[in-house]
């Protein structure tokens, strides 16, 4: 039993309802009760779908546990295929469902549906909404794509992109960017599953030369399925910032033979300069905290300290299928990887770190409001103001743009940052108020939300073992104010560590200067 | 559902509560009782709620809100994991190391619920034994009660009645010799209670309660000569439990509009004996200024057609304000479960011509709603959006539950919440 005050994932039906609400011509029905239906403003909410997502649920009751659930399935089975006629179906249950045991897979093989139906196994106990996804991804694929015709020879050279889904985090204008961008390669895109394939596309995905996974934690299974059967390479690479962009079309020329320098004259992005003008220097060594799926969370590490020049100063996920991903890239930036779902590890993971922004998703969002620190959303969970209207991707090169912008917007910029750091007893013109491009309030610890009487941030942030027994000086502390607020947390905890090496009780204006001599970057 | 059947049963009865209702059973898209928690967490102050639940109970009470709380909530999901339905971990200790690290970290929790859900209730985990085992060990310093919030028992409001109701058993006992006093049952936004416990003492109702109270240990007594009023209309398994500590029940509507207002004051007033010309002098002044905020919509929402798909339980007493009011026209109003005791002073409000419909098969009902052409439908969010793309004008009804509409000073807001969709439509000229 775990205590769970938020979750990074739904359960593996979630997933599954992605995948089916992706599609055009796909219905799911789920054995559940009336309360899993909640699922469906995901999609009409959050993502403002424009159509219920094609999923029909068994609304069980009580007073239905003594008669019979599975007549009540395979009547919604009959009836759903009947109303809304769907290419295929997917069949299975949610938690409740799974408890109650009456096998919608078997009950709808007697039904006899005039059309093929995949009955999905999803563990609702041990599997979360990304493996969800995956299974179901893979077992539609597994069962739909061998009752395609086998390819007509084709002189030109065509790929499938799989793993986009509906909820996905920007996988619409990922899309959008990556067919833009194989398609000036001289590549055609053959099928893109699942956002927006119908069953019949699926039929057409062994005539691709190679498949693109653009979300592994999606697409891997069912990629990996599709090389053994039909020998289709596919690519390890997700061109999420400019290096890998570059990277994931060396990988193409590859599979395909080509010239990579050819390729790669084409690629164009602002980023590169952008983050060379002088007016970034001050991004030099950000401290950034890293969190989110294992994919964008290794992607969006290699951008951070790689073309933005921050420094990575922890990086977690909690994508477990993808755990040892993640540790390799930590332990190339030099730190250790969190693995896990609970969100308050996290919490206290950031509070220890102190960084100067954090990277994560609509929870660390959350959390950095609170703790005061600078943060940008860069993977799901995603809330509705992460579906933008705009176009904004963030893989290829115009997804590195967005990039550039997304990870400088939540900061105070250039020279602001020294003039705040100069005059901040300035009565409008201070730390606390915020970066002042943004309007509302700045960062500052949100007071008066914070539930249940929680210590100021940077009070919480000292060393509790050792600020026990280490007095600060008035004068030391006074002089601390004076440290701009984003680091003034780190500061302290340096000093405090400092201190307690040299085994200081007090820490004077004097111990503050020499830690800071000692910490200098 | 072929199994659904729709068929008009009309039920052996007098008076005008008596009509034709369309029972349907089929796709039933509703929140579960656990949605309860999103309001009843923060209206007590220093309660917990933990769902004994699975991963989707979690994933619900961060969804379903619609945006997420910034402060830590006082609610979570102690999730049920493969080990602990194999029985390869004692469930009960499982629960009392979460309960136990949960306090530990929340010291200022006075009153936690263990909340069960179609998982716990599916494998019978005994949830009261629980709170009983849990209570002796956290005893004085937190209270541990019991309900269930699932999905195969309540729908979304219902969830509050099985948390009141859980609670009335541990209320304090009033004296048999005490006082008459009014006991006002239901959550209510803290605005509109401080604004009843007024006009009450202005009636001369001294002895005025309000359950849920805002702090744990703040919990009304209850006795034979409490009487209550409720505020919500889905109140059933309270309204019994009190009536079972010899409480007693105060017939009316609901307070939604300046008429059901007043009328839900009234049935206070002669309950107590409060002079009708007491009555008037301090219910005049707030009822004239709810009637005027009120009549500035009717111009806009007269005449115009509703269709209610079943999801709080307030769409009768809606629907009833609505067209006393605002001279709204409702085709059909949906709602989940009937209980006509409680509805009594509602139903017979309505017009004859209103569809009441119990229960729901979501498709069908769709084909109705499409069918009957209505100029704004009150439905849930899974709904709204598609049905707007449509070109169907919405207003989603879980903004009448976290939206404070009751009383007088609330009427005009809550005419204005029907009346924004539309303006809104007629204004977008993209």
């Amino acid at each position: 039993m775990q205590l769970t005050l938020w979750t990074y994932e739904g359960p593996p039906h979630v997933g599954a309802m992605r995948i089916a609400t992706a599609m055009t011509d796909l219905h799911y029905v789920l054995h559940a009760p009336q309360g899993d239906t909640y699922a469906d403003l995901l999609f009409t909410m959050i993502e403002r779908r424009k159509k219920r997502p094609p999923v029909t649920y068994t609304t069980f009751q009580a007073r239905d546990l003594g008669a019979d659930t599975s007549q009540l399935f395979m009547d919604a089975a009959r009836d759903a295929q009947e109303r809304f006629n769907p290419a295929a179906m997917i069949v299975g249950a949610s938690c409740t469902g799974e408890l109650i045991q009456d096998d919608p897979g078997g009950l709808s093989k007697t039904l006899g549906l005039p059309v093929p139906v995949i009955p999905l196994e999803l563990p609702s106990y041990s599997k979360k909404e990304n493996w969800g996804a995956s299974e179901t991804f893979y077992q539609i694929v597994r069962h739909l794509a061998p009752l395609g015709p086998e390819a007509s020879e084709r002189t030109d050279i065509s790929c499938n992109i799989l793993g986009p889904t509906a909820l996905g985090f920007r996988h619409r204008d990922d899309v959008t960017e990556i067919k833009r961008l194989l398609e000036s390669l001289g590549i055609s895109v053959n099928v893109v599953a699942p956002l927006d394939a119908s069953v019949h596309d699926l039929l057409r995905l062994r005539h691709a030369e190679f498949n693109v996974v653009l979300y592994p934690e999606i697409a891997a299974t069912a990629a990996a399925w599709l090389k053994r059967t039909f020998r289709q390479p596919f690519t390890t690479i997700v061109p999420i910032g400019v290096g890998a962009t570059r990277d994931f079309i060396r990988e193409i020329a590859e599979i395909t033979g080509r010239d990579a320098d050819t390729l790669l004259e084409q690629s164009e992005s602002r980023l590169p300069w952008y983050s060379r003008s002088i007016d970034s220097t001050y991004l030099t060594n950000k401290r950034v905290f890293l969190f989110g799926d294992a994919t964008h969370v290794i992607a969006l590490a290699r951008v951070a300290e790689k073309e933005m020049g921050f420094k990575v100063v922890g990086m977690g996920t909690y994508t477990r299928e993808r755990a040892r991903d993640v540790r390799d890239a930590a332990e190339s930036y030099g730190v250790e990887a969190l693995i896990t779902d609970d969100y308050l590890e996290v919490e206290r993971l950031v509070q220890e770190l102190q960084p100067e922004m954090v990277l994560g998703t609509q929870m660390e969002r959350h959390m950095a409001k609170r703790l005061g620190i600078p943060c940008a959303v860069i993977s799901a969970p995603v809330h509705v103001q992460d579906y933008p209207a705009r176009y904004s991707p963030l893989m290829g090169f115009e997804g590195a743009n967005v990039l550039f912008d997304t990870l400088v917007h939540p900061l105070t910029m250039g020279l602001e940052e020294h003039l705040l750091q100069m005059f901040r007893d300035d009565f409008e013109f201070n730390d606390a108020a915020g970066p002042s491009h943004l309007s509302h309030g700045g960062h500052g610890p949100v007071k008066g939300q914070v539930d249940g009487g929680e210590a100021e941030p940077e009070q919480a942030q000292s060393f509790e073992n050792n600020s026990n027994s280490i007095v600060w000086l008035d004068e030391a502390e006074r002089e601390l104010k004076k440290v701009p607020f984003f680091v003034r947390g780190k500061a302290r905890r340096n000093t405090e560590k400092f201190a307690a090496e040299l085994g200081l009780a007090e820490i004077s204006m004097e111990t503050l200067y020499e830690a800071k001599s000692h910490f200098s970057r | 559902m072929s199994v659904a059947s729709e068929k008009l049963m009309v039920s052996a009865g007098q008076g005008c509560v008596d009509r034709p209702v369309l029972k349907q059973r089929g796709q039933q898209e509703v929140f579960c009782g656990l949605t309860g928690i999103m309001w009843l967490h923060r209206k007590i102050q220093d309660a917990f709620f933990l769902i004994v639940g699975s991963r989707t109970c979690a994933h619900l009470m961060q969804s379903a809100a619609g945006v997420m709380i910034f402060a830590e909530p006082r609610f979570g999901t102690a999730i049920m994991e493969e080990r602990d339905l194999a029985g390869l971990a004692d469930m009960n200790e499982e629960l009392d190391t979460v309960v136990d690290r949960l306090l530990e970290r929340r010291p200022e929790i006075r009153l936690l619920f263990l909340v069960g859900s179609c998982p716990s209730e599916v494998i019978k985990l005994d949830l009261s034994r629980a709170a009983q085992r849990l209570s002796q060990r956290h005893s004085p310093q937190v209270r541990i009660l019991n309900y269930s919030g699932s999905g195969i028992e309540t729908t979304f409001t219902q969830g509050e009645d099985a948390c009141l109701a859980s609670l009335v058993p541990s209320l304090p006992s009033e004296p048999d010799n005490a006082p008459k006093s009014l006991l006002v049952v239901g959550a209510l936004a803290d605005v509109v209670e401080d604004q009843f416990a007024r006009l009450f003492e202005q009636l001369g109702i001294t002895h005025t309660r309000f359950l849920p109270a805002r702090l744990a240990d703040d919990m009304p007594p209850v006795g034979a000569n409490t009487h209550f009023l409720l505020a919500q209309p889905f109140l059933t398994d309270t309204a019994r439990a009190l009536e079972a500590r010899g409480a007693r029940y105060i017939q009316s509507g609901f307070p939604l509009g300046a008429e059901g207002t007043t009328e839900w004051l009234r049935a206070a007033a002669s309950c107590f004996g409060v002079p009708d010309a007491k009555f008037e002098e301090v219910v005049s002044a707030p009822r004239t200024r709810a009637r005027r905020a009120v009549q500035q919509y009717e111009e806009r929402l007269s005449a115009k057609k509703l269709f209610f798909f079943p999801d709080s339980q307030l769409e009768i007493p809606l629907a009833r304000f609505l067209g006393q009011e605002l001279g709204m026209q409702t085709l059909e109003v949906g709602t989940p479960y009937l209980n006509k005791r409680l509805m009594a002073a509602e139903l017979s409000q309505l017009p004859d011509d209103v569809v009441v419909s119990e229960g729901q098969d979501v498709d069908k009902q769709l084909d109705r709603c499409r069918d009957a052409q209505p100029d704004i439908v009150v439905c849930g969010l899974g709904l709204a959006n598609p049905l707007e793309v449509e070109g169907i004008t919405t207003k989603w009804s879980i903004e009448l539950v976290f939206t404070p509409i009751q009383g007088f000073e609330q009427a005009g807001d809550l005419a204005e919440l029907f009346a924004r969709p539309l303006n809104r439509r007629t204004r977008l000229e993209v």
